[in-house]
């Protein structure tokens, strides 16, 4: 079996080839191995662009192969990165507030060591009060449960209503963004519990590796990332491909012939759709801690919808399309915003491109949809096209 | 007799002060020994002589009198006013303000008593009562308002017979009447002022009954006889046990609880070598482990004994607590209570009333938002992301065309149009260059329509700006129509409500009375017999985007006026106008009018819920939103047959 998998799949070992390569070369050439010619910094945007490429194969899986035009997924990545970042800042305070405790005459009791870090953590939105949703913010087993639990319940009710009553096509991209709206608005909030507009902090410290350099425990998420994006790969090539993968991609191209046909649609969709959702918040997981800080902007609709776009320009129906896209749109993104790219003087006017990237990833997106419905990946084609 | 003459006197110095320019002095100097030694008794001549006189002058003299800063000079018997300047005593003139050094001249001071000056303050007020100019005893009757007083009642109550001004004088009537339902002199009186306020909603009225019916919290062993008592608290329901408590220790009725911080403090000086109480240091990580040391020490008569919960509950239930009127005649707050439980229910009724209309505001702009997304997604089923940012076109243009036309009216008559114009023409170029080529792909319509929307928005960005731009609307919208007190709707928000109105006749009209419409109804229903029959889809086509877009460049100029212009203004409605679309029913102008209004009441209504949350209320209408398309999918008006056909 796994043979036939493979040996129809064999972008799924090039591309494991390829990802493992990257992988070490990176570690060598790190400031770990003392080589020291790719700074910790850029460790850093590698692994987060890894975890992109998570998503964005998440993506491409509900769309590309499902049909589903989900403008949520980055929600779930969201939450992900919520999940794991309030045991980091929650175990990172309590840290902090021991040791400045510790240094008093009485041992303190429980409930003024809760009160300490809830003014640490809370002070901010003008409360000390935990809310609920902190209750099991102590325990990194259940909150690394709840990264996988909270996003998978949340696309398993919500799909299984919208999936129920039919909802598709464009309804349900309007639905699945009125939910990421809903789920924004909501991170918002300052009584959300979730530290509102401020969101979560300082996530790029590591409880328990204090003592580790920024340089190790980035080449360690990097390395986590990588094994992350190889097995989602390998795994989703598995579900895509063989009968299972016939009958997502039926759903796509023509529902109601499958339905016909006898297959449970809703289920199939249901199980694409949470599964996804659980790898989307798997990699917002593994993101944030990179990143250092999340906040409701994050989660905002928007990000859902740039997501859609790198997996189209990248090229929809093929995970390693979604992978191009994620790396190429969000390297090309930070090296136009960031100021890496040349200025250009037309004379009478100077097209700065932190201004103008915006405005030249819409229109190309335009572009790549008008004309190149393939994407990027579609360019593959040409190359190893079997003469027939 | 004499007192008839000095009245003769002093009315023909009044009489003589409209022939001859008369000054200050020579009012005191009529007056000279009732100013200089002025009793309860006498002072109101000449108090009623400097009000008649009117003289701007005569207000900061009687601030000095009552203020005893007058002096008389005794050489001549000229009053003067006595200021202290860095140690040296200055005088300065009462009419011309000019100022002198005093010298050593003989000076005697004025000293009104306590009576006198009360009857000055009554004057001044009086004198700003009836000054002539209507702005200055406006501005003396809001501080009236402001500082309800028992003194200012009869000054009122006096110069209301002579205001001229209606307003004026209706408003000094109803202060007078909120001025004796607080300090009226009988019960009578008051509980007849306060009937009397019984139909006015406004804040001031309802916090002067308010203030009447003042109760402050008391405890007591047993309810005292003849107070007024406005409640008895139910522990458990009311008040929690240990609120209760806490008063019964502010109230010196029972021992202070020892609070968690006091036993830390204390067994932080009582530490013993390692021990407190007999339990190590290490060992006090938990409260059970404190009490028990603190209870150790308490037994050594240390520190106060701990209040256990038995004892405070105990302690709680033996007292009654209650809330206890300030004013002690239950007749007038009986009164008070029923006028302002009536205030209240027409306050409420208002309030249900002022909601009503701001729902309908808000579903007006929401109509405005959704109906030109409506025609282009609900006729022709094509999805268009960029539809707000049509809207911020159309909103941008106001604001350019204000820049050029600087007369707020003509500006905007010049901009509806052109607003329409621009996003027309913008509608029909993204017809024809991306939309026409993915008729049959709507999810890559989508897409790309956000790939036009996420540049639209940087380039409005890149022209514009990042601030917010104003677009002022014309000075006859400005203000609001008042009902009463609670209710009230701006005007601008008339003409947005009025201006959805208009553009849903002017919808209904184009799709049901003109060839246009028949078109576009007929390529909506079946594009192949249509064309069959002679008519140009791809023109229709155009033609209808063309509207839907047109119609939201007019929406942005209406939303723009009473929002901030933004290059994000689009993106902020997009989501909303997509529910109402949805919600209403696609495909049909009856539906988004039924979304726009459901979406908007219920939106109000739960933000009245949650009033000091509207992202709770965003949030939990949008999840209301989803559930409601989980059951009703075709929304609230379901095309029915043919039309219905996907």
């Amino acid at each position: 079996m796994r043979k036939t998998f493979l040996s129809q799949n064999p972008s799924v070992l090039i591309f494991i080839a390829l990802l493992a390569i990257f992988t070490i070369a990176v570690t060598l050439l790190s400031e770990v191995t003392g080589v020291g010619l790719i700074s910790t910094s850029f460790v850093k945007t590698l692994g987060k662009t890894l975890c992109l490429s998570l998503v964005a194969i998440a993506m491409d899986v509900v769309w590309g192969y499902c049909g589903i035009l989900s403008l949520g997924h980055f929600a779930f990545f969201g939450i992900g990165g919520y999940a794991i970042g309030m045991w980091l800042m929650y175990a990172r305070t309590e840290g902090i507030v021991m040791t400045s405790l510790a240094s008093q005459p009485l041992p303190p009791t429980p409930a003024e060591i809760s009160d300490a870090i809830g003014n640490q953590i809370f002070g901010v939105v003008g409360s000390s009060e935990f809310p609920l949703i902190w209750a099991f913010a102590d325990n990194l087993f259940v909150q690394l449960l709840m990264v996988v639990l909270v996003p998978g319940a949340l696309a398993l009710v919500f799909g299984w209503l919208a999936f129920r009553s039919r909802v598709t096509g464009v309804y349900l991209s309007i639905l699945t963004q009125a939910m990421t709206l809903a789920l924004a608005l909501y991170l918002f909030q300052n009584d959300s519990g979730l530290r509102g507009n401020n969101g979560l902090s300082g996530l790029q410290n590591i409880p328990g590796f204090e003592d580790s350099s920024q340089a190790k425990v980035s080449i360690a998420f990097f390395i986590a990332s990588a094994f992350a994006l190889g097995a989602a790969y390998i795994g989703f090539a598995w579900i895509v491909s063989g009968k299972m993968g016939s009958i997502v991609k039926g759903i796509r191209d023509n529902e109601a012939r499958v339905r016909f046909l006898g297959y449970h649609v809703e289920s199939y969709k249901l199980f694409i759709f949470t599964t996804t959702a659980i790898a989307a918040g798997i990699a917002g997981a593994l993101y944030y801690p990179q990143a250092g800080i999340i906040n409701p902007g994050e989660v905002a609709p928007i990000a859902s919808i740039y997501l859609a776009v790198w997996v189209a320009i990248g090229g929809r129906g093929r995970l390693y399309g979604a992978v191009i896209g994620a790396v190429f749109v969000s390297l090309l993104s930070s090296w136009f915003t960031g100021g890496g790219a040349p200025n250009i003087n037309l004379g009478f006017y100077t097209v700065q491109w932190t201004d103008w990237w915006l405005v030249l990833l819409g229109m190309s997106f335009v572009a790549v949809t008008l004309y190149f419905p393939k994407g990027i990946g579609g360019l593959f084609d040409y190359l190893v096209r079997k003469p027939s | 007799m004499l007192r008839l003459l000095s009245l003769a006197v002093s009315f023909w110095l009044l009489l003589s002060s409209i022939v001859y320019a008369q000054s200050l002095q020579d009012i005191l100097q009529t007056h000279a020994a009732e100013v200089a030694k002025p009793s309860r008794s006498s002072v109101s001549v000449v108090l009623d002589d400097l009000v008649a006189s009117g003289l701007p002058q005569a207000l900061p003299f009687l601030e000095a009198w009552r203020d005893r800063e007058i002096v008389r000079r005794e050489s001549d018997g000229i009053f003067f006013r006595r200021l202290d300047s860095s140690g040296e005593v200055q005088l300065q003139d009462l009419d011309s303000g000019d100022r002198l050094a005093a010298g050593t001249q003989e000076l005697q001071k004025v000293r009104p008593n306590g009576g006198v000056r009360r009857a000055i303050g009554d004057a001044l007020v009086r004198f700003q009562l009836s000054d002539p100019d209507i702005n200055k005893r406006r501005s003396a009757v809001d501080s009236i308002a402001r500082s309800m007083d028992a003194s200012q009642l009869g000054p009122l109550q006096a110069s209301v017979a002579g205001e001229a001004d209606a307003d004026l004088k209706a408003v000094k009537q109803r202060l007078a009447g909120m001025l004796v339902a607080t300090f009226g002199e009988t019960p009578q009186d008051r509980i007849e002022a306060i009937k009397g306020l019984s139909g006015d909603l406004s804040v001031d009225t309802r916090a002067v009954l308010n203030t009447i019916l003042a109760a402050d919290p008391a405890v007591a062993k047993t309810l005292p006889e003849g107070a007024n008592i406005a409640k008895v608290l139910t522990i458990g329901e009311d008040i929690s046990v240990a609120e209760a408590y806490t008063r019964l220790v502010a109230a010196k009725l029972a021992p202070a609880r020892v609070t968690k911080d006091a036993i830390r403090d204390a067994l932080l000086t009582h530490m013993d070598g390692g021990r407190v109480g007999g339990v190590p240091v290490a060992e006090l990580g938990t409260d059970e482990m404190r009490a028990r040391a603190y209870d150790q020490l308490a037994q050594d008569g240390t520190v106060p004994v701990r209040v256990s919960d038995d004892a405070q509950a105990k302690a709680v239930a033996a007292h009654k607590f209650y809330l206890e009127y300030t004013e002690n005649d239950a007749a007038i707050t009986d009164a008070a209570r029923l006028a302002l439980n009536g205030i209240e229910t027409s306050v409420a009724l208002s309030q249900t009333v002022d909601l009503g209309l701001d729902a309908l505001s808000l579903a007006s702009i929401y109509f405005l938002a959704a109906i030109g997304l409506a025609i282009t997604f609900g006729v022709m089923g094509v999805i268009n992301m960029a539809h707000g940012e049509f809207i911020m076109m159309g909103a941008y243009t106001g604001y350019v065309v204000q820049q050029f036309v600087p007369d707020y009216t003509v500006s905007i008559i010049v901009a509806l149009p052109l607003a329409f114009a621009i996003t027309f023409a913008a509608g029909v170029a993204m017809e024809r260059l991306v939309i026409r080529h993915l008729y049959h792909r709507p999810l890559e319509t989508l897409l790309a329509t956000f790939g036009i929307s996420i540049a639209l928005q940087q380039l409005a960005k890149n022209i514009f700006g990042t601030q917010a731009r104003p677009l002022t609307s014309p000075e006859w919208l400005d203000g609001a129509l008042v009902f009463n007190d609670v209710i009230a709707i701006s005007y601008i928000r008339i003409a947005i409500f009025v201006l959805a109105l208009l553009f849903l006749m002017v919808i209904l009209f184009v799709l049901k009375r003109t060839r246009l419409g028949l078109e576009v109804r007929a390529v909506t229903q079946n594009p192949g017999m249509a064309a069959s029959m002679g008519i140009n889809p791809d023109r229709i086509n155009m033609m209808t985007f063309g509207l839907g877009s047109g119609i939201a460049g007019i929406a942005g100029v209406a939303i723009g006026l009473y929002a901030k212009v933004t290059s994000e203004m689009g993106a902020d409605y997009i989501v909303q106008s997509f529910m109402t679309v949805v919600v209403g029913g696609v495909g049909n102008v009856w539906g988004t009018l039924a979304g726009a209004s459901l979406i908007g009441f219920l939106q109000k209504g739960i933000e009245w819920l949650n009033p000091s949350n509207t992202l709770a209320a965003q949030t939990y209408m949008i999840l209301f939103i989803i559930l409601f398309i989980q059951f009703r999918p075709k929304g609230i008006v379901a095309l029915k047959g043919r039309a219905a056909a996907d």
